[in-house]
């Protein structure tokens, strides 16, 4: 949204109060950095994991914990594509159409689900937060080109997907279902996935454990181990000695 | 008109990113989206191409991983599926493949490779008590003997890099860990942070050692958020195991590490962008110099490098710097990741010796898919001129491709078949580029915008031959005049495409090839 009159982004007013939680939280996040600043990121992340978007009193928050002015918080969560100004549904449905994803059918996936769902770009279909809704977005390269063509569910990976497939997967959640991803923990909900982003790990030892170990990625690995193929040997080393000696001073 | 062609230096962005794009038309498009039936932005031509790959027919079993431990299972299915089906073969360099040589890779099929455990039975953390004894600037003299060139797409030689921190800083000295992969074709590093994330852990020590560096910061795309959970794990396994933090392994040397996510914008894979976000501003480059090795994070001194480059330094620590040098070219030493994608029979991680070749790593991944034969391809992602087969045999090394017109880059292997059409790829680039570019200088930011509205024209049917000339003017205008290597990456589709298939862009307009997308398509495409 934007300010019409003075053509500058505005942020939807709600009346959100962050608890004692979020708080404790954002401060756990700055103590992290060298410098307090370096945590606004999080932080943004930190107030769309509680309200599902990017708020006035989210940058208002940001910009007391940071002692930094609306502006400059407003600045920042305008320039990154990650940070929603408007609700998001319970799901964010993130489809690659870049030229490689989209010439192997990313882009007759994005159409399709479009279409099912009945929204375009960064829309969404149901009531936000409500259970079932989902937000659409056509993403840009999304790193995993050899899984060709992908989507994204609240950032876990749906690899090697078809229209049909991907349809599945979005009338599964629609029906309140976690589909498993390819790769990635199971699937919770925006929210939680912004938590985790924002650098809280609530159950890191059980989210962790989720695949990743694709075959794609595994294919050089399988060939070399089938063919026998391996890395020239590593001499054997007495310590210290292969490291070079400092070259002399001029 | 100067076309300046953009020297692979270490100023270049490691191109990283998706990020959506708001629809050019202010009526958003929904259910009349549709998919032209013979697929989209593709038709058929002509084939001038490599015949496909042919496949070998003979059955070898596979032989167990050199580098699992005693005790573990095999991967099994996950890993008998990554290889040929039954009754073909497994090829190997005698067969006209790629020879493998897996040691980025060398963890990744052996179940949990992600866990402290499997990584310490791997040859885990044994790079890193051998380094804490030595001065740290030997290790940066090991680095250098290597020849190890910066894997995030420049290229630049990493211990020369290192070397540049200005001796007797009064300010802290910082080492970030560029994590933001995003560029087109990009797929290396977020399976390795993945599979492998304490190699990345144990570099990140053995770099900061080096450098002197008491913090170093680990900035993973936002996206990526499994890769996050990977990394976070292993800096908490390595802290509780002593790797991290106070007085680590005895030697009185600390460090901390923090994870650090972004918040989806590709430029912030050029290093003086990606500093500035982690500073918790816009992404958006500086001006150099100075340069990072100067005044970096908080303007202090910082070494910047990608995820590749890190985590080959404990096998360099532990091999040395002629066991390095055994792989690879003279000046592309080592091996790496390639990444191959596309129309591939199959596509995923080949880590092989710098020099390989695509028609090695092609009858390595079974060919082209189908067999329809391979028309364009990219080296190194959509920033990396494309090659056409007659590149099939360039030596995928840093000089080797340059030499050849283009630049080695991440060697993210975008292989296309006849069926792509050359312009909808560009036009698909070029939407990619004119939604990542920062605004900050005025050639990238107008450039890619007008460039997409041409292309759009073009692809849709309704270009003009003179737009074709706007277009290399344009492209001509934006390569080596904006603020960052952004630009000149927008660039390079738009003038490769042009040295190699202009006839495909006047084929659109003269109506000799109908239009690959139709104008409804448009509004809602990006």
């Amino acid at each position: 949204m934007t300010n019409q009159r003075i053509g500058v982004p505005i942020f939807l007013p709600t009346d959100v109060v962050f608890d004692e939680l979020t708080e404790t939280r954002a401060e756990e996040l700055i103590a992290r950095y060298p410098v307090p600043r370096s945590a606004l990121l999080p932080l943004l992340h930190l107030v769309q994991s509680v309200e599902g978007f990017v708020s006035q009193p989210g940058i208002e928050f940001c910009a007391r914990k940071l002692d930094l002015t609306d502006a400059e918080v407003s600045a920042v969560a305008t320039f990154y594509t990650m940070y929603k100004r408007s609700p998001s549904g319970e799901h964010l449905v993130s489809v690659c159409t870049n030229a490689l994803c989209a010439a192997l059918g990313g882009d007759a996936i994005y159409a399709s689900l479009s279409a099912h769902l009945g929204v375009g770009h960064e829309e969404t279909a149901g009531e936000p937060g409500v259970q079932g809704s989902i937000t659409l977005e056509h993403a840009e390269c999304l790193a995993a080109c050899d899984h060709a063509p992908v989507l994204q569910v609240n950032y876990e990976f749906f690899d090697q997907q078809t229209p049909d497939s991907a349809l599945d997967v979005v009338l599964g959640l629609q029906a309140g279902r976690k589909p498993p991803p390819t790769r990635g923990a199971p699937l919770t909900d925006f929210r939680s996935a912004e938590l985790e982003i924002a650098g809280v790990f609530i159950d890191l030892a059980d989210r962790v454990d989720g695949p990743s170990a694709s075959v794609p990625t595994l294919r050089g690995s399988a060939l070399a181990d089938g063919t026998g193929q391996r890395a020239p040997m590593m001499p054997d080393s007495d310590g210290a000695s292969q490291f070079p000696p400092l070259p002399e001073k001029k | 008109m100067d076309i300046v062609t953009p020297e692979p230096t270490h100023s270049s962005p490691e191109p990283k990113v998706p990020r959506a794009v708001p629809p050019p038309s202010a009526t958003p498009v929904t259910e009349s989206v549709t998919t032209s039936p013979q697929g989209p932005g593709t038709f058929s031509s002509p084939g001038t191409g490599e015949p496909p790959v042919p496949v070998p027919v003979t059955i070898e079993p596979p032989v167990a991983a050199a580098f699992r431990p005693a005790g573990q299972q095999s991967p099994g299915a996950a890993l008998a599926s990554a290889g040929p089906a039954a009754g073909q073969t497994w090829p190997t360099a005698a067969d006209g493949g790629a020879p493998l040589t897996p040691i980025l890779t060398r963890r990744w099929a052996s179940p949990r490779s992600w866990t402290l455990r499997v990584y310490q039975q791997l040859d885990g953390y044994q790079a890193l008590p051998e380094a804490l004894k030595i001065e740290p600037a030997r290790i940066t003299e090991l680095i250098k003997n290597s020849g190890l060139r910066g894997r995030g797409g420049a290229g630049f030689p990493t211990g020369l890099k290192w070397s540049f921190l200005p001796p007797g800083s009064t300010k802290p000295s910082y080492l970030v860990i560029n994590a933001d992969e995003g560029e087109p074709g990009t797929c290396k590093d977020i399976p390795l942070m993945m599979a492998d994330p304490h190699s990345l852990i144990e570099g990140c020590v053995i770099t900061s050692y080096a450098i002197k560096a008491p913090f170093c910061a680990i900035y993973v795309r936002g996206e990526a958020i499994h890769a996050l959970r990977r990394v976070q794990h292993a800096v908490n396994e390595a802290r509780a195991a002593g790797y991290l933090g106070r007085n680590i392994m005895g030697s009185g040397y600390e460090l901390e590490i923090v994870v650090h996510a972004g918040a989806g914008a590709y430029i912030c894979g050029e290093e003086t962008a990606l500093l500035d976000s982690l500073e918790g501003k816009r992404g958006q480059p500086r001006l150099k110099p100075p340069f990072p090795a100067v005044e970096g994070l908080y303007a202090s001194p910082t070494v910047v490098n990608n995820v590749e480059t890190i985590a080959s330094v404990p096998a360099i620590v532990l091999g040395g710097s002629d066991w390095y040098r055994s792989m690879g070219t003279d000046k592309s030493p080592g091996p790496k990741i390639f990444s191959l994608s596309g129309h591939v029979t199959r596509p995923g991680q080949y880590e092989a010796p710098m020099g390989t070749t695509l028609r090695q790593l092609l009858v390595s991944a079974g060919g082209m898919l189908d067999g329809i034969p391979l028309k364009f391809f990219t080296p190194g992602g959509s920033s990396t001129p494309i090659f056409t087969p007659e590149h099939l045999d360039v030596p995928l090394s840093f000089d080797d491709v340059a030499a050849a017109g283009s630049m080695l880059g991440t060697t993210a292997l975008m292989c296309f078949n006849e069926t792509v059409s050359v312009p909808w790829a560009v036009w698909k680039w070029l939407e990619f580029y004119k939604h990542e570019s920062c605004g900050k200088c005025t050639p990238c930011r107008e450039g890619t915008g007008w460039l997409v509205q041409i292309l759009r024209r073009v692809v849709s049917g309704s270009g003009t031959m003179e737009d074709l000339d706007t277009m290399t003017d344009a492209a001509g205008n934006i390569a080596g005049r904006s603020f960052c290597a952004l630009g000149d990456a927008a660039a390079t589709p738009v003038l490769s495409g042009f040295k190699y298939f202009r006839s495909e862009f006047e084929d659109l307009v003269t109506g000799r090839t109908p239009p690959v997308v139709q104008t409804r398509q448009l509004a809602g495409a990006h």
